[in-house]
């Protein structure tokens, strides 16, 4: 990689990388068509190419690459669940990411910042205690911390009595980190389209030919194909396209608002989460800082920002940073979260033999771009369920087998 | 401010308001277990024109709303008796 910078700096010419394909036309069938090239589905892409040779793959998106919620997310990433099986999984993602600018030859500027959850009250404390004692069993690196160390770990942060709550305690977790959320759909959908995998953008699915308890043919915008195995990763629009192959998800899509500040001179390292207070906040490379809470009161499909929203971030974020006052909001987005009954994700086999779900993503999943994109790869691949995917199977809530992560991914995404 | 029109109480700032969910038949109580599932946990999620419970919170009064899940427009709201006319007994 040196000699070949130093080569390219010597150049005439500097053309730019192509990291997508042109268009070309849609085959007649594929063995795996995947509906939605937003970071899962082109991880998904990736891995079956990548570990297990399937190339014939068409990964369909009726928009463009990453303008669904994976370039729409505060990019944090973060093991220090729950539930043992949701700590185990994240843990995996977080293993992956740490290799990721290697394994695409893509800076994806991943970044351990260290992930601070404070607690404002004895009620939090023992949840932090909880996800510690979990975290750790399972080799996640997570501990208490107290505010004399807090105010080591983050001096900025208003640790006074004289706050409305004030702050208690909080789960530290070194290895939490950011990245460029774009850089890592375009990393996967490249390093697919190298192995031979088509990426369609601005094809929209719009309904599936069944015949026999199976998925025989893919309607979309540029036409019928046929489709050997099909996956949805469509995530905000999950119920939507599920309802098209007869499927009922346990899903509501809700809206995420978040926004960035003015940049600022870097002053805030690690990722400060408040659940008791309903925000988050990070800095990102250019100085921005990156905020956001939890969802919307109400389910809504679209991505439209509130005033409502911002109001109340706002007026909490500067309870825990009081010298960002006059600070200006710079931009403001939202985006369509999958939110399950349990916060946890719905992956895997369905009721339909040859059609595969990767859904109920919510406000945590771009966390999980890898290893969802690893696992369901080899779940499609062998027809099974990887063991590590089981506890978030499509028929858990028929058995009342749910696994709660509310108490850590309500606020902190 | 998006307002809500309350049945009860006039048109209110919509933060006032809580969301029930749709407005679906509740099983019968001896129903199986996959029945239940079903009302508890699956969602219609319908992009689209949906009935719903809503509460107003500081009234605590519960009515049903017609609303748009596409462009957020309330088309209606209504007393719940408008639906349910009759008692549910629990008894049986
Ligand atoms: C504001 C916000 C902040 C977040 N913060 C975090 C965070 O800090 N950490 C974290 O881990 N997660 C976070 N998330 C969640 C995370 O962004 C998502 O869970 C994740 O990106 C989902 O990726 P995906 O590839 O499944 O979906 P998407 O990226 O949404 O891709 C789905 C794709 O499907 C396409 N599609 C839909 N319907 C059709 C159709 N009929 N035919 C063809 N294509 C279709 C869409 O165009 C879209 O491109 C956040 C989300 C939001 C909105």
């Amino acid at each position: 990689m040196p000699f070949g910078l130093l080569k390219y700096g010597f150049r005439r010419h500097y053309p730019a990388r192509r990291y997508l394909p042109a268009v070309t036309e849609l085959k007649d069938s594929y063995d795996i068509v995947i509906v939605g090239a937003g970071g899962h589905g082109l991880a998904a892409a990736y891995y079956l190419a990548r570990d297990h040779g399937i190339t014939d793959v068409a990964v369909l998106d009726k928009g463009y690459v990453g303008g669904g919620n994976t370039g729409r997310n505060t990019a944090i990433v973060r093991a220090n669940y729950l539930t043992p099986e949701g700590v185990r999984f994240y843990d995996e993602s977080c293993r992956l990411f740490q290799d990721l600018s290697g394994e695409l030859d893509l800076n994806i500027l991943y970044s351990e910042r260290g992930h601070l959850t404070l607690a404002h009250t004895d009620a939090a404390l023992r949840t932090m205690r909880w996800r510690a004692e979990v975290n750790k069993h399972l080799g996640v690196a997570s501990e208490l911390v107290f505010p004399a160390e807090l105010a080591k770990l983050c001096p900025e942060l208003h640790l006074g009595q004289d706050a409305r709550y004030p702050v208690m305690g909080a789960l530290y977790h070194p290895p939490g980190a950011i990245a460029r959320h774009d850089a890592v759909a375009w990393g996967y959908g490249h390093g697919a389209w190298r192995r031979g995998v088509e990426i369609h953008q601005k094809t929209e699915v719009t309904g599936f030919q069944r015949a026999n308890g199976r998925v025989t043919g893919v309607e979309t915008t540029r036409g019928t194909i046929g489709a050997g195995l099909v996956l949805q990763a469509t995530a905000g629009s999950s119920s939507v396209v599920a309802a098209m192959a007869g499927i009922k998800l346990p899903i509501r899509t809700v809206p995420l608002q978040a926004c960035v500040s003015v940049p600022l001179k870097p002053f805030l390292d690690p990722i400060v989460v408040s659940g008791s207070l309903h925000v988050y906040v990070s800095q990102s490379d250019r100085g921005e800082l990156v905020m956001g809470g939890s969802t919307d009161p109400y389910g809504l499909y679209a991505n439209r920002s509130t005033l409502e929203f911002k109001e109340g971030l706002i007026a909490h974020i500067l309870e825990l940073f009081p010298f960002l006052a006059r600070v200006k909001v710079m931009r403001q987005w939202a985006g369509m979260a999958d939110m399950t009954p349990d916060f946890s994700p719905v992956m895997g086999l369905t009721e339909i033999d040859n059609y595969y779900i990767d859904a109920g993503w919510g406000t945590w999943g771009f966390k999980a771009t890898p290893v969802s994109g690893k696992r369901m790869a080899e779940c499609l691949a062998t027809g099974r369920q990887p063991d590590i995917l089981s506890p978030f199977r499509l028929d858990r809530f028929q058995s009342f087998e749910q696994v709660g992560e509310r108490g850590a991914a309500s606020v902190g995404h | 401010m998006k307002i809500m029109n309350c049945p009860l109480n006039g048109p209110r700032n919509i933060s006032e308001f809580v969301c029930g969910g749709e407005v679906e038949a509740m099983p019968a109580p001896g129903a199986a277990d996959a029945a239940w599932a079903d009302y508890v946990f699956l969602e219609n999620n319908t992009a689209g024109v949906v009935r719903e419970w809503w509460m107003h919170a500081p009234t605590s009064y519960w009515f049903i709303a017609e609303r748009d899940t596409r462009s957020d427009e309330i088309l209606r709201t209504y007393p719940a008796s408008e639906v349910f006319a009759e008692r549910q007994d629990f008894a049986t």
